[in-house]
């Protein structure tokens, strides 16, 4: 548990940042938290030669809500997200899945944008940005770019960001109707088992619309287009639970580790999923 | 003279047994301002650390050390071969095997020591490590035991003769190369013959998982060899640091006097700090080498990979009653993966520790068990995990043979116990294998718990929810687990109970100061469970000198008299004892200090609370403080000066702690999450001597035992790789995970106990195993579940819950 050596960066602007990315590739990484990033060092499973700490750039610490987006700096602890009144009145779903993340002294130092870039398929916030159909704002040499949060993910820690781009900001359309954040978990402070996102629109008795996705049961998360179209147009009755769950399922692809073999976490996912769009509903 | 203050108020101030004294160690523990064996910190001080094995069976083919040495920083790089000429690439162990302290050869489990990296710091260390070079071959791996048992695969070659026959081990003759050892307790033809003409028979396999007991402080030493005075010093991890003296000085050849064994602080032992690991063997060579301190340090991986892990108990039983419930005999059978290495902590003549004491608590005329031990490609150890040696395991096997036995009955598992306790009149009581119980009143806990917690309506409830359950009304079932535990602890009575070769008997020496206050040494060590607190209150009561007047100090080998240390409940029953004892001595000298200092005969002083005073006079009295101050500044005829006693403690007998929990559980049977909505604790453990830290102890021995429960394993895969070597995957409970704890208590003093007291530490883990075991077992039974392994984790219970067709 001990990390090879390495160079510390910790410039004060987001060029030096770039420069130093550029000059040393592969062999430079940022760091915010470094929650997900220190461990892997201290278990040698990352070799990070050049380390630049993100935390004195500025800019990149703000929670803005304007009138039909949110923009979250990448910077934001997760326990400052659950701290944002206001951001919990608008979006309570960040809130209810931050509470989940971990434990408290992990959070206060875990950002939203490290959870993010991460790459892990154990990470709560990818998932919860796909259901909320967030945009990733990168910065690179050649300037700055959007990313969908669902276009995001290809494979376990391989994203759509270049090694030389940095992601500064997160864009959350204003969620509207009920949410619910379920997720299944060990213990305090460990991945899910199996976790699900869920936004539900509810029109006179009718789901308008609904966006579901699936953490920790595939090598990316999962948003689940048809799991969500199923229950669209229904009263989410127990047919439409029904349909969403299997749809769910056919987009899932869980691996056996520790937290048990795959029949049951497709099993706990299905629960959870249900779970997760019954208590949404009810906050429709 | 009159008194200023109430007798009553005389004895509030000596806070004595009885009394809930804050623990004076907290102040230093909740600032920070701990002194554990890390933050020891000498001049020159180098850091060494291991190459371990990445295989579970390999031979070592070479190992190249060239580009370590050059990384900057990189001392030295111990091998095998730079231990042979010393006669130290063999350790023994205290289970009268050896086991190698670097890999000589060939390596037999994942994480094993291979070569000793010596560096300026830790830094250089692990780049050191990173840069040895080790070419390995890999051989067939062996985890399960009894493949161990079938297979021609060889584990130990240095076990089998030249000629391939298998010479007996430490514990008799050897059936199989892979085998350690047979050990037999009770009678088979008599158990086999009641078993096989009983009424009602019931059987159950059952497996108890590996576990570990992960103290929050690894393991770890600090080996200084001062080469000018030819003195060693070694801080460390130990719970036995005279043990550990005596064990360097045997195996390095340094004679005793100049060794120095220390144990600061120490953060939790659980049973993982008694043996004697590789790193410190490495620190005291590499220490030797290079003429400065070494430190060795485990990470979190090394500890839960490496140093001693525990249970891992393949059980199969058999119990037989008559159709009423009375139980006529018990058969149980063990495999016992023992790992690469026999090092289980044990007294000598117990290779399965005091596995039985699986009879229990009931009357169970006869009975029989066998462990057979075995090899495999896993860590050496099998220690007692917060438990007396295999207790938890026996309490464990028991108290689900007792539940199995009641499906078959189709009883009431509450009930059954009842009819079988050993009656209170019965104690002292012998069991069929063999141990003679000192004390007991089962019934009276039994009956107090089950009226607490109202059983009758909690069964009732259960009848209701499994209705409402089959109705489609609920998805959750409910559990009730009843566990009713009887300990043996106090290791031991010299006749029987040795570890390599040293009676397991313990100590206190006293000094009491001129102005009244005193330091008392024992040859235990506290791990955390607050000796510095309760035996000053032994003391207290017994010398009348106030507890927080008293400092107690353990640990050091240069000052502290000689004792086996603290694991397996021992510290009260023996070295609490040999307090008491030493007590009396101070207390028969002041009395006759006294009497000479009130100008009466010796017999017409006693002894009151703080004071000896004058039969039929008590307004003459010469206080504990006065008495002492004479005992420096009098030549009082036909005694001498000072104010001294030491006693050796040998017990006439272990204790037996005994106790009722019951837990109630909820269960999701469609995430296979369980709720504990209530646990509740009856403890008896004779005399209390501070009923906070019996509490707190409670608290921390339920929680282990949650954890081992429901979750907390050590897991292998087939290549003999640990899948859970890091604090994610092995399950540590936080607050967030435990429930609130309901504690309760009778009081059975043990009768050959100085101050009747018996030990508590370990009782909550050893009855709360089964008793969270037993609650999701029983939420089950009503669909028909007889038996499920542990570790109940939330996959394990869904699988549970699916195998019995409750998932659509
Ligand atoms: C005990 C424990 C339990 C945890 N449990 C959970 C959990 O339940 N759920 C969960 O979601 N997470 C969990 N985490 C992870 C935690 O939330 C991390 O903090 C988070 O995953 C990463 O955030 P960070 O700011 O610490 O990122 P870092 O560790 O600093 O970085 C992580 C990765 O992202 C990259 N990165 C970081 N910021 C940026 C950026 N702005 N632009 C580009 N790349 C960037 C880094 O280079 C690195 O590769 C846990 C962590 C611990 C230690």
């Amino acid at each position: 548990m001990i990390p090879a050596a390495f160079e510390y960066y910790r410039p004060k602007d987001m060029d030096k940042v770039l420069s130093i990315l550029e000059e040393h590739g592969d062999d430079a990484r940022v760091m915010a938290g470094g929650h997900s990033l220190i461990p892997m060092m201290k278990l040698r499973m990352a070799d990070v030669p050049h380390l630049i700490d993100l935390q004195d750039v500025g800019g990149m610490s703000e929670i803005e809500i304007g009138a039909d987006t949110i923009k979250i700096g990448a910077l934001v602890t997760q326990s400052d997200i659950i701290d944002h009144a206001a951001l919990a009145d608008v979006a309570p779903i960040l809130r209810e899945a931050s509470l989940q993340i971990a434990d408290p002294q992990v959070r206060y130092m875990g950002t939203l944008g490290g959870n993010i870039a991460n790459g892990d398929p154990g990470n709560d916030m990818p998932g919860l940005m796909q259901c909320l159909d967030a945009t990733f704002t990168v910065v690179g040499q050649d300037g700055e770019r959007a990313i969908p949060a669902r276009d995001f993910y290809e494979a376990a820690y391989v994203t759509a960001r270049e090694d030389g781009e940095v992601l500064t900001a997160v864009t959350i359309p204003r969620p509207k109707g009920g949410h619910a954040y379920e997720k299944q978990k060990r213990k305090i402070g460990d991945y899910a088992t199996a976790a699900a996102s869920v936004q539900i629109v509810n029109d006179g008795g009718k789901c308008v619309s609904a966006a579901i996705a699936m953490t920790n049961l595939s090598d990316t998360p999962v948003f689940s287009k048809t799991a969500g179209d199923a229950l669209v147009g229904t009263s989410v009755d127990d047919a439409a639970l029904k349909a969403a769950v299997a749809a769910m399922l056919g987009d899932i692809d869980p691996t056996e580790d520790n937290r048990g073999p795959v029949a049951f976490k497709n099993h706990v996912a299905g629960v959870i999923l249900r779970r997760a769009i019954a208590r949404a509903w009810s906050r429709a | 003279m009159k008194d200023e203050i109430t007798r009553e108020e005389r004895v509030d101030n000596l806070k004595g047994m009885g009394c809930s004294r804050k623990r004076v160690e907290d102040a230093r523990f909740t600032q920070g301002k701990g002194n554990y064996v890390d933050d020891i910190k000498l001049d020159g001080m180098l850091f060494g650390d291991f190459v371990r094995s990445p295989y579970a069976h390999a031979r070592v083919k070479s190992i190249n050390k060239d580009t370590a040495l050059k990384v900057p920083g990189v001392l030295a790089v111990l091998t095998a071969d730079d231990l042979r000429p010393l006669g130290l690439h063999w350790m023994p162990t205290l289970a009268g095997d050896k086991q190698m302290v670097l890999a000589d050869g060939k390596v037999l489990f994942q994480g094993q020591e291979v070569a000793f990296v010596v560096a300026e710091d830790r830094y250089a260390a692990a780049d050191g490590i990173e840069a040895v070079e080790v070419e390995y071959e890999e051989l067939p791996v062996l985890v399960n035991p009894f493949e161990a048992l079938k297979s021609d695969v060889v584990l130990r070659e240095d076990l089998v003769a030249e000629d391939g026959s298998i010479p007996a081990g430490a514990h008799g003759p050897r059936k199989h190369h892979n085998h350690i050892f047979t050990w037999e307790a009770g009678d088979k033809d008599p158990t086999e013959e009641v078993i096989a003409n009983a009424e009602v028979v019931a059987e159950e396999s059952m497996y108890y998982h590996r576990t570990h007991p992960c103290p929050l402080e690894t393991c770890g030493c600090v080996a200084s060899m001062d080469k000018v005075n030819g003195k060693l010093t070694l801080w460390g991890t130990f719970q036995a640091p005279h043990a550990i003296r005596t064990v360097v000085s045997l195996i390095s050849g340094i004679e005793e006097h100049n060794i120095r064994v220390v144990s600061p602080d120490i953060g939790g032992g659980f049973g993982n700090k008694v043996g004697a690991y590789p790193g410190y063997v490495c620190s005291v060579v590499a220490s030797i080498v290079t003429g400065k301190p070494v430190k060795w340090i485990e990470d979190r991986m090394d500890n839960l990979m490496t140093t001693a892990f525990a249970r891992d108990y393949h059980m199969t039983g058999k119990i037989s009653a008559t159709k009423e419930g009375k139980i006529t005999g018990l058969q149980c059978h063990v495999t016992a993966d023992h790992g690469g290495f026999d090092a289980c902590a044990d007294p000598t003549k117990f290779p399965a520790g005091f596995m039985n004491i699986c009879t229990g608590s009931y009357d169970i005329p006869t009975a029989f068990l066998e462990v057979d031990g075995v090899y495999t490609n896993k860590a050496p150890g099998g220690v007692s995990y917060r438990c007396s040696f295999r207790v938890t395991e026996a309490v464990y096997f028991i108290e689900r043979m007792i539940e199995v036995l009641a499906i078959k009955l189709n009883m009431d598992a509450a009930e059954l116990r009842r009819i079988n306790f050993i009656k209170k009149e019965q104690f002292p009581y012998k069991a069929a294998l063999g141990w003679e119980y000192d004390s007991g009143d089962y019934h009276t806990a039994w009956d107090k718990a089950l009226k607490t917690v109202d059983y009758d309506g909690l069964r009732a409830e259960q009848a209701q929810r499994v209705k409402d359950f089959k109705a489609g009304k609920t998805r959750k079932l409910m559990g009730i687990g009843l566990s009713f535990f009887t300990e043996i602890v106090g290791a031991g009575p010299v006749k029987n109970c040795d570890i390599l070769g040293l009676g397991m008997f313990d100590s206190c020496e006293i000094r009491i100061h001129p102005t009244g206050s005193a330091i008392a040494r024992l040859g235990t060590i506290s791990q955390g469970q607050g000796h510095a607190t309760t035996f000053a209150q032994i003391l207290a009561s017994e010398i009348g000198l106030p507890a927080d007047s008293i400092t107690i100090e353990e640990g050091d080998t240069d000052t502290a008299p000689y004792g086996l240390g603290t694991y397996g409940s021992r510290s009260t029953p023996v070295a609490g004892a040999a307090t008491a004892m030493a007590g009396r001595k101070i207390r028969a000298k002041a009395q006759m200090i006294a009497a000479y200092l009130l100008e009466v005969h010796d017999n017409d002083v006693e002894f009151d609370v703080d004071r000896f005073a004058v039969k039929g006079a008590p307004e003459k009295f010469k206080t504990m403080k006065e008495i002492a101050f004479a005992a420096y500044n009098q030549a009082i005829p036909g005694l001498e000066p000072g104010l001294e006693a030491v006693s050796y403690y040998d017990p006439p007998n272990m204790t037996y702690p005994f106790g009722a929990y019951v837990c109630v559980m909820d269960i999701d049977v469609d995430t296979g999450v369980p709720e504990i909505r209530r646990f509740y604790a009856l403890d008896d453990c004779g005399t209390r001597i501070n009923p906070m830290i019996i509490e707190g102890q409670v608290h921390g021995g339920l929680t282990e035992a949650l954890a081992v429960a429901l979750g907390q394993e050590i897991a292998y895969d087939d290549m003999g790789n640990v899948k859970t070597g890091t604090l994610m995957d092995f399950f540590l409970p936080t607050a967030w995970e435990v429930p609130n704890y309901e504690t309760d208590f009778t009081v059975t003093p043990s009768p050959h106990h100085p101050i009747g007291a018996k030990g508590v530490g370990e009782s909550p883990h050893v009855g709360g195993v089964p008793c969270f075991s037993n609650a999701v077992q029983d939420a089950f039974r009503p669909f028909g579940n007889t038996h499920t392994n542990m570790p109940h984790d939330h996959w394990r219970i869904w699988r549970t819950a699916n195998e019995l067709g409750l998932h659509d």
